[in-house]
């Protein structure tokens, strides 16, 4: 391996927009991002790693004495828990393969926010475009109670005012609207030809959405003031979206952390679908970081469903209440937690009294319950991979950067099925 | 090593054989000719037996995003087919919309050795090739679906050189790691974002002022020049709509002698006629392909129950959204490449609409005449799941209990069918040919999809049972590769069939246009597009078989 290489066309794996114009740059001193460079990607690709020993109750170990450790622990265990999965498509078809051997359960640490959206999909259905679609075709961006800037910082610059665009909407004839309080700085800086803000909080979107559908609808409403948003700003909304050729609604289901906040998405997914009927709207999602999206559609297509799922009798057994892991650790369900967490060393595994499996990015900080942890590479820097993009269409390479000489996550969980 | 089969009946349509008695030695993976005086590491005796070269389905919708839409969509209807995992085999779930690993074995249950997904969105085939990766038992490939990305209808729009156009195809099948081609309502799916809700064969994409019907005979010219086996896989304009039946004859006359293959045309075979507006055009269809020997169809044949329709074409799939059941359609815009629709469906046996569909498609089976252009498919999972093959090939072979089923359906739908008229019963040679020698042939699967010497060593075993339906639905044994996979309709051991590609040439300058495009207005490099062997042979774990092609014509 050269001392120092450049890569290009390569793709980030540190949120879930995949962004694959970056160069990057390896030297002695690491890892530098030379071109397409983010906060988040600059924080994921130049971060120092530490050096890092696989352990077993914090006494430094040989890699095989962690795994034997490890298959010992899930050999024995009733009910192991497969969370945090942050790895990419290889990493969770070795997931599927142990917990299915092992009886367990999988759900990944995001994925509370994901069945906000889940839920919407599997009792009524949505429409949803794409990045490369919305980049192109929208001259109407709805942002619902989102901070997208903060998820994908390149999202402004790359979708909605991109330099070119295929079908004459350039950036100066697309209208942003932000529904939400203090959302909008990043779409004011991007360069489009309007923003108007809808400032409300998180859990007055689904209110303010619920209105805008009824005034689309022809409906009279009282006068209304929902927290400063008046029936003047539903109504200049309403012709707004009366007038847009592509309009797209956009969210993240992480920004509406409240109870039943799945019925916030189900009023974005509603007004796509009221628009529908006489023009075209479609819906984008967006978060997905830690291969929260990979291990949703991969664990979809090997289980038929997208997590939250037991093996306990053999067969896929789906509750997305029951087998959610963050409620089953909190009632003393299950008696051992394997974490997986590829990308950053703060997705760490929650506080619970079970034995946990840490496989883990050298740097987290390992709670007081790991018995068996095992350093592993982030795909995209240490190892290639591929992981699926927020849109839950594209999937990208990543490329091995040469960062660190650690295994991958499929590496070292086929080693532990193959010592059980 | 060497294994025998002795004393089976044959049924090879490729080779010729008709039910004569024959021995089978296959020697590491493939058939070999006689061996009188080898001494065989395992000898099978298969006395009696019905011998046919493994089934070979040629359009299902087994791998891709759509198919994990829908897998993600319908929780409750795996809850009633839920697998548990077994020493050989992997845990899944089941009916209309398997999980792989269960799609695999099913299929291999039912005595089939190769199925091919036929629309895999370039912008999704590196998905589409995992999930393929992740269906054991069965070869697979894919067909890259064209005819609604923008780049080949700014090409179209643009008059931009014929060569380019077969250029960009080519390009497309390598990048894809795609073995055929397919078109799903031409242009439709492009108009449908420009809020176009219909597109007919000569009607104008609103935005590219192009036809589908100049779509058409641009695609399948460009395969036909670019020595490509399979021709244009074609799924018309107007699907589902009654009346459709005319675009469907206009589009096979504006062939012109192109070869073309016209798929699920049950779909696409609707009159006007009757007091519900709704008719067959099966008769019509039939007797137009019949007098074109340039055309061949599958049928997507419907069978009543639950399932889900999955789709490229978001247009059509929009306008039936309504109908779903349950109440949960998906549709899709997808990278200025495609898009796609995914509608659950019930199929009810009292419905005067589906129970027309059905007798629709018998009609369809029944009046073409030749086997050998016409594939035995249900379009899985839009027509029916495809484990109900074995149900359809009994009504195709057994007049009577064709005729019990038809006493069943809605009356009115009994009162607009020509079905009970039909006599015709097919052949073991007949279903040979449609579900092997067939699709194998027109696929250009040259080592498949029969018994020859040089074959590969796929042959499913059954009891020569007159319940076809019972014959069909569990093979005695199954072999791929000369090993012994399913034995009494159960895998006994799991292999990781090939995938099939093929490779036209073409001209590497068109990269430069291409990189240009993707710079300017993609989400996603050149470079990354395109799916290399590796992710195949390495992340997959499967081997790729590059299917020969002819040379370019000019």
């Amino acid at each position: 391996m050269p001392d120092t290489e450049l890569f290009e066309d390569v793709a980030c794996p540190f949120c879930g927009m995949l962004c694959d114009d970056l160069e990057v740059e390896r030297s002695a001193g690491g890892l530098k991002v030379r071109k397409g460079a983010c906060g988040r990607a600059v924080a994921g690709f130049e971060r120092k790693l530490p050096a890092s020993n696989p352990q077993v109750r914090g006494k430094a170990v040989s890699r095989d004495e962690a795994v034997a450790e490890a298959a010992r622990l899930i050999g024995q265990a009733s009910l192991p828990l497969y969370g945090g999965l942050a790895t990419d498509v290889e990493g969770m078809r070795a997931v599927m393969a142990l917990a299915e051997r092992s009886g367990g359960v999988v759900d990944h640490a995001l994925s509370e926010a994901q069945y906000r959206n889940f839920k919407v999909l599997q009792s009524v259905g949505w429409t949803m475009s794409t990045l490369t679609e919305t980049r192109n075709r929208a001259d109407l961006i709805i942002i619902a109670g989102t901070d997208v800037a903060a998820l994908h910082q390149r999202f402004f610059e790359r979708i909605v005012a991109p330099p070119a665009s295929m079908f004459g909407v350039d950036a100066k004839k697309r209208t942003v609207v932000v529904i939400g309080k203090g959302l909008d700085k990043a779409a004011r800086n991007a360069g489009v030809g309007e923003v108007v803000t809808l400032p409300c909080k998180p859990e007055q979107v689904g209110e303010v959405v619920g209105a805008l559908r009824a005034r689309l609808r022809g409906f009279t409403l009282n006068k209304l003031d929902i927290d400063g948003v008046t029936l003047a700003d539903i109504d200049a909304l309403a012709g707004r979206c009366r007038k847009a050729a592509y309009g797209v609604v956009v969210w993240a289901p992480g920004a509406f952390d409240f109870p039943h906040a799945e019925l916030t998405v189900d009023q974005l997914a509603g007004l796509v679908k009221d628009l529908s009927t006489t023009q075209r709207f479609a819906g984008l999602t967006l978060g997905g970081a830690e291969g929260a999206t990979t291990a949703a559609s991969v664990s979809t297509w090997l289980s038929g469903y997208p997590m939250r799922v037991s093996y306990a009798s053999g067969a896929p057994e789906f509750d997305p209440d029951r087998y959610a892991i963050a409620r089953m650790l909190g009632e003393g369900e299950g008696d051992l937690l394997v974490w997986i967490a590829s990308y950053s060393p703060d997705l760490v595994p929650p506080k619970t009294d079970v034995p946990t499996i840490v496989l883990g990015t050298p740097g987290m900080k390992l709670p007081k319950s790991t018995h068996v942890f095992i350093p592993i590479g982030t795909p995209g820097l240490d190892h290639a991979g591929r992981l699926i993009r927020v849109d839950s269409v594209v999937s990208l390479p990543l490329k091995d950067l040469g960062r660190a000489e650690l295994p991958s996550a499929a590496g070292v969980l086929a080693a532990i099925e193959a010592a059980l | 090593m060497l294994i025998k089969l002795t004393g089976g009946k044959l049924y090879d349509p490729e080779n010729k054989i008709s039910g004569e008695v024959r021995d089978i030695y296959v020697e590491d993976g493939k058939i070999v000719a006689e061996r009188p005086d080898a001494k065989p590491d395992r000898t099978y005796d298969v006395k009696g037996r019905v011998v046919m070269a493994g089934a070979i389905d040629p359009h299902t919708h087994i791998g891709g995003g759509k198919m994990t839409i829908a897998r993600m969509l319908l929780p409750e209807d795996h809850q009633h087919d839920l697998v548990a995992r077994t020493d050989v085999t992997r845990a899944g779930c089941g009916h209309a919309v398997p999980s792989t690993h269960l799609a695999g074995y099913r299929y291999a249950e039912m005595g089939y050795t190769a199925c091919f997904e036929p629309a895999m969105l370039p912008a999704n085939a590196r998905q589409a090739h995992m999930e393929l990766g992740d269906t054991p038992m069965v070869d697979k490939g894919a067909f890259a679906m064209l005819g609604s990305d923008d780049f080949f209808l700014r090409q179209l729009s643009e008059k931009k050189d014929f060569e380019a156009i077969k250029d960009y195809v080519a390009w497309t099948m390598h990048a894809s790691q795609a073995l055929a081609v397919k078109v799903v309502n031409p242009g439709g799916i492009s108009a449908f974002k420009f809020n176009q809700r219909k597109l007919d064969l000569d009607e104008e994409h609103v935005y590219y002022k192009v036809t589908p019907r100049q779509i058409v005979l641009n695609l399948a010219r460009a395969l036909q020049e670019l020595g490509v086996t399979h021709p244009l896989h074609i799924h018309g304009c107007n699907l589902g709509v009654p009346g459709n039946i005319e675009s469907t004859l206009e589009t096979i006359r504006a062939a012109d002698g192109l070869r073309m293959h016209m798929t699920h045309t049950q779909f696409l075979s609707y009159g006007t006629e009757g007091d519900k507006k709704f008719s067959s055009g099966a008769a019509r269809l039939a007797e137009l392909v019949n007098k074109s020997p340039n055309v061949s169809i599958d049928v997507g044949q419907v069978m009543f129950g639950q399932t889900c329709t999955a789709s490229g074409d978001s247009m059509r799939q929009y306008a039936i959204a309504k109908s779903a059941h349950p109440k949960k359609p998906v549709v899709m815009d997808i990278e200025c490449d495609a898009g796609c629709g995914v509608v659950p469906m019930r199929y009810r046996d009292k419905s005067f609409v589906n129970a027309l569909q059905w007798a629709i498609g018998l009609e369809t089976f029944l009046l073409v005449d030749d086997p050998w252009r016409m594939f035995l498919t249900t379009d899985h999972p839009n027509g029916a799941p495809f484990y109900t093959y074995p149900h359809l090939i009994r009504l195709l072979m057994d007049k009577s209990f064709r005729d019990d089923a038809f006493q069943r359906i809605n009356a009115d739908a009994q009162g607009a069918s020509i079905l009970p008229t039909i006599t015709r019963e097919y052949t073991l040679d007949e279903i040979a040919v449609m579900t092997r020698a067939g699709p194998a042939r027109s696929l250009g699967l040259k080592d498949r999809g029969h018994l020859g010497i040089g074959a590969a060593g796929d042959i499913t075993v059954y009891k020569d049972d007159p319940n076809r339906e019972a014959m069909f639905v569990k093979p005695e044994m199954v072999f791929k590769n000369g090993e012994l996979i399913v034995r009494n309709g159960k895998v006994v051991k799991v292999v990781q069939g090939a995938t099939h590609v093929a490779r036209p040439e073409y001209d590497k300058g068109i990269e430069k246009p291409l990189k240009d495009y993707f710079d300017r207005f993609h989400t996603v490099r050149m470079a990354n597009f395109k799916l290399a062997d590796e992710e195949i042979v390495r992340g997959d774990k499967g081997a790729i078989v590059v299917q020969p092609t002819a040379p370019r014509m000019a």
